[in-house]
């Protein structure tokens, strides 16, 4: 489908306090060919949106833990409840931490393992091509994208890890050097019905070739904007 | 009311009708570092003894680091410069919060560079932090938006254990504040020398965005107006940061200071940011200022100076993180996150319904008079009235003695041009390598990985580039770029000559991407003014720096002076580190940094010279410094960068181009392969050393496509820059006369250091 053919389509980015990719989110989605609409954390309103990006940052300055205080704004009702009726949900970086405390995702994200913050340039291979976020890839397809994060190591219990690869729940992994310590070297995981994805890197940093690492990340967004289009 | 422990500044109340009942109260002046002649000063200009809150504020407000009572005759030189930029008149100039400079398009930009060097010695990462935050504060306070920032950084030698202390707690303060602001980092700089060990030096540079109709300046202006605090709370921290940690040496055996460093909250400021903007955006304020250092002291006597009337502040309703504060320590708080606006009266309720909704507590503390007065009440009793004026700008201005120092002769007789030398294919490419992997020329990726370059999705250019790029316009493609340098040796061999290298530098870094210089702002560290060879030093550097200025044509918006930078007798190396701000039209034809292509043409612009003095090779090698630094050619400069953005964005002649300083051809031959993997092979004019280490200024190396070989060099003989044909890229060699290193050998030299020593 055309790009134009997309223009409808609405993909709400939530702006917490402390988001800060909240404006790159937003001008992904537009470059994909959606329109990109604002949504605000206190607000129980997801202004009709056909898909939800939750974006990167600190929100409430990841005081506490991160994701833990987000996970209770206002917004986040309307938001799991629109995921469980199958509304597509990423969550970028602090995002994913949103959805891991949401329990909307399993596992959680600590503290990176040498204990710095790391900005890179990062290839990931998608490993799950059925989501709704990355359909427009395929498996074992390697991009590079933007990471940057403190706090990015995925953890899990042995049986959940077990269990994400079983499923082809992992939705991307890091590939050369873990970068922060993941386990199992995963990027992102997706929920049972594919269409909640939680990534720690940020595909929103590559979508142009003059201000990122090229245009890999565009396909999160091309993905979630055809699925959309194919239910209305 | 519980009393303050261990404050210099009386507890009880002491009153303005007190201080004229109990005239020759014993006050600690002294102790908040005034002079004699200072307190006598201002018993002149109240015609009474100050109450302790007002000796107070006069005390923070007349310390080196507010009133620069001993740089300032030698700073008003820079407003002689023609205040107009090659894109029209400035907006606002030196004396505002920050600079302010038209770059077409109806947009403007902000930009200005601050230390805050004493503080992140005594704690790394906190000082670190509040100085990228208190840079951002100034920035904010314009009218502008934040869009980027970058920290220039000076450390003792890099195997210093306390360097090791310092480095990896500055580096993550900068980085943990900035990126908790969501403000990319672009660049800046890393510098290693032994004069850095005791005072390592932390600049913070910012960059902001408006348009021309959103510039906010501040001043408390109309009378009734309302004067509003907003943000953190007012608590203990930094009280007396100031004037003890910014106006003194440091010596062993005194008290701890760390009390007096200010503790950021980023996520407060990334509040404040957004909702500042949103104030600005609702037009709801008449004028604005931000707190940083001497806080309220500083806003109230400042705002209240720049307006058409008085003040009137009930210092009882400052909210507070520690109740028991006395009046005198909150004037002197320097309690971060913290903004005061003077608001309309009809927009008050807006004011604070915006502050509520990004959750940012805002409080009315007083109200714009019609007087001449700054008054201040503590429950209804006034503890300070002054003139406003006399606070924030009648400070002591000192003609501090200067005088070339005597050793000076020798230590410029002593010239680098003297030692051995290598010589022989095997000994060069040892050199190179040696170089490339030292501290000051190899990979600052440990550094600079740790800072977030993506966010807001705007960064063009961001190290390891020559300077910094952001994309200002999404539409139009506007955009501009910003480099920070200083070679504190060749500051050092020749102080007047070393400020203008800075500003070559700089000049050449912002050209070399294809943007058109247009101003700068510097931060001028130094040691003790005290002592007369360093005032010379920093009469030099500003005279220097003035003249450069009105020969290229670019104007000084503003900076920032830090002092006593010095332990015991050792004063740092004069760094007076310079900010040049660039414009380009259009970012997607800035041209990249490095070799972009293989089968292009390398091509030297510029002359080389036999000038080795105070380079990284004689630093490295020899450990020496001595002699005078390369020769200023201001008008070679311009010239330079003319054509840089003739050929690059201009005429899109340009596969790549690097600037050649630090470390010279060698340095910036193996960086250009670096970038992206792709060797060369070159021949060397004439001595083979001299071309490969020398550090002549105004040269840039390029590429070109060999069909646009011809015009380019057509194009540089019509603007006069010399060229020299070095050789071709492509392969994953570089192969430089008679010696040859591959690619991933340099990568392995230039990567492991930094990694190798802080782990």
């Amino acid at each position: 489908m055309s790009a134009d053919g997309l223009g409808g389509l609405r993909v709400g980015v939530v702006t917490f306090p402390g988001s800060l990719d909240d404006v790159d989110a937003a001008r992904a989605v537009r470059l994909a060919g959606g329109e990109a609409v604002a949504l605000w954390h206190g607000d129980h309103d997801l202004r009709g949106v056909d898909a939800v990006v939750l974006p990167g940052g600190f929100s409430y300055g990841d005081y506490l833990r991160c994701g833990a205080i987000a996970r209770f704004a206002p917004v986040m009702t309307e938001v799991v409840e629109a995921a469980g009726r199958g509304v597509p949900v990423l969550g970028i970086c602090n995002g994913f931490q949103v959805l891991c405390e949401s329990h909307l995702l399993p596992g959680a994200l600590i503290r990176n393992d040498h204990r710095k913050f790391g900005c890179l340039d990062q290839r990931l291979v998608i490993e799950n091509a059925r989501t709704a976020w990355t359909s427009d890839y395929t498996e074992g397809q390697e991009v590079t994208v933007a990471l940057k994060n403190g706090e990015g190591s995925y953890v899990a219990d042995a049986a959940t890890l077990d269990r994400l690869e079983g499923e082809g729940q992992v939705v991307a992994r890091y590939v050369g050097a873990n970068p922060n310590g993941s386990q199992r070297a995963i990027a992102g995981v997706t929920n049972a019905a594919g269409n909640v994805v939680g990534l720690m890197p940020h595909p929103e940093h590559a979508v142009e070739d003059l201000c990122g690492p090229g245009t890999d990340g565009l396909g999160f967004f091309t993905s979630v904007l055809a699925r959309a289009a194919s239910f209305s | 009311m519980p009393e303050p422990a261990a404050s210099p500044v009386l507890s009880s109340l002491d009153t303005v009708s007190r201080a004229g009942a109990d005239p020759d109260r014993d006050q600690p002046w002294a102790e908040l570092g005034l002079k004699p002649d200072e307190y006598a000063r201002i018993r002149e200009i109240l015609g009474r003894r100050p109450t302790s809150s007002e000796l107070a504020m006069y005390s923070v407000m007349w310390s080196e680091h507010c009133s620069y009572k001993s740089s300032k005759v030698h700073l008003k030189q820079f407003s002689e410069i023609p205040q107009e930029t090659r894109r029209g008149k400035m907006l606002a100039g030196i004396g505002e919060n920050a600079g302010v400079i038209d770059i077409g398009q109806g947009y403007a930009v902000t930009f200005k560079v601050e230390s805050h060097n004493h503080p992140s010695y005594v704690e790394p990462y906190q000082g670190a932090a509040t100085g990228v935050g208190g840079i951002v504060r100034d920035i904010l306070a314009m009218g502008a938006r934040p869009v980027a920032v970058m920290d220039p950084l000076r450390f003792g030698p890099l195997d210093a254990p306390d360097t090791h202390r310092v480095l990896p707690g500055i580096v993550a303060g900068v980085g943990g504040y900035g990126n908790c602001l969501g403000l990319p980092n672009i660049g800046g700089e890393a510098v290693f020398d032994a004069t850095y060990l005791g005072n390592p030096l932390v600049n913070a540079l910012c960059v902001g965005v408006l348009r021309h109709e959103d510039l906010h300046l501040a001043k408390a202006s109309g009378a009734g107006n309302l004067v509003v605090l907003y943000g953190a709370r007012t608590g203990g921290d930094g009280i007396g940061g100031v004037s003890v940690l910014a106006s003194e040496t440091f010596s062993d055996g005194g008290p701890t200071k760390r009390p007096s460093v200010q503790v950021g909250d980023p996520f407060q400021e990334k509040l404040l940011i957004e909702c500042t903007l949103e104030l600005f955006a609702a037009g709801v304020v008449a004028g604005i200022q931000d707190l940083g250092g001497a806080g309220l002291s500083c806003a109230t006597s400042e705002l209240a100076s720049a307006g058409d009337g008085g003040m009137h502040v009930d210092l009882e309703r400052v909210p507070l993180r520690d109740s028991s504060l006395a009046p005198e320590e909150i004037l002197m708080s320097e309690s971060q996150e913290r903004m005061m606006a003077v608001v309309e009266p009809a927009d008050v309720e807006r004011f604070l319904a915006i502050c509520e909704r990004w959750d940012v507590e805002a409080t009315v503390i007083g109200e714009v008079t019609e007087g001449e007065r700054l008054q201040i009440d503590w429950h209804g009793e006034r503890v300070v009235d002054v003139p406003p004026r006399s606070v924030a700008h009648d400070g002591p201005t000192y003609q501090r003695p200067f005088a070339r120092p005597d050793e000076q002769d020798a230590l410029q007789a002593d010239r680098a041009e003297d030692l051995p030398r290598p010589s022989g294919g095997e000994e060069l490419r040892g050199t190179l390598l040696r170089l490339l992997a030292s501290p000051n020329l190899c990979d600052k990726s440990w550094i600079t990985d740790q800072y977030d370059r993506y966010v807001r999705g705007n960064t063009v250019l961001a190290q390891p580039s020559d300077a910094g790029m952001v994309r200002v316009d999404e539409e139009t493609g506007l955009g501009v770029a910003v480099s920070t340098d200083c070679n504190g040796r060749f500051a050092r061999l020749d102080p007047y000559a070393g400020a203008q290298l800075a500003l070559a530098e700089s000049h050449r870094n912002v050209a070399a991407g294809g943007a058109v210089p247009l101003a700068i702002s510097d931060c001028l560290n130094f040691g003790s003014p005290e002592d007369p060879a360093v005032m010379w030093q920093f009469a030099e550097a500003c005279r220097g720096l003035k003249d450069a200025c009105v020969e290229l044509g670019i104007p000084v918006t503003g900076g920032n002076v830090s002092l006593y930078n010095q332990t015991g007798e050792t004063a740092i190396l004069p760094t007076p580190v310079v900010a040049v701000l660039g414009v380009i039209d259009d970012v997607t034809r800035r041209t990249p940094t490095g070799f972009t292509a293989a089968g292009h043409r390398v091509l030297l612009l510029g002359e080389t010279r036999e000038e080795l003095s105070g380079s990284e090779w004689a630093h490295v090698v020899h450990g020496h410094l001595g002699g005078l630094p390369p020769r200023v050619d201001l008008g070679a400069e311009a010239a330079l960068a003319a054509l840089l953005a003739e050929a690059g964005p201009g005429r899109g002649l340009l596969g790549g181009a690097h600037d050649l300083s630090d470390g010279g051809l060698a340095q910036a031959l193996a960086e250009s392969s670096l970038a992206r993997g792709i060797g060369c092979t070159v021949e060397l004019p004439g001595d083979p050393f001299v071309a490969l280490f020398a550090e002549s200024t105004a040269r840039c190396l390029v590429t070109v496509a060999p069909e646009q070989e011809a015009e380019l060099l057509a194009l540089a003989g019509e603007h006069g820059v010399p060229v020299t044909a070095l050789g071709s890229t492509g392969g994953d060699v570089l192969e430089v006369g008679t010696f040859a290193v591959p690619v991933e050998e340099l990568r392995t030299a230039w990567t492991a250091t930094l990694p190798a020593a802080l782990g």
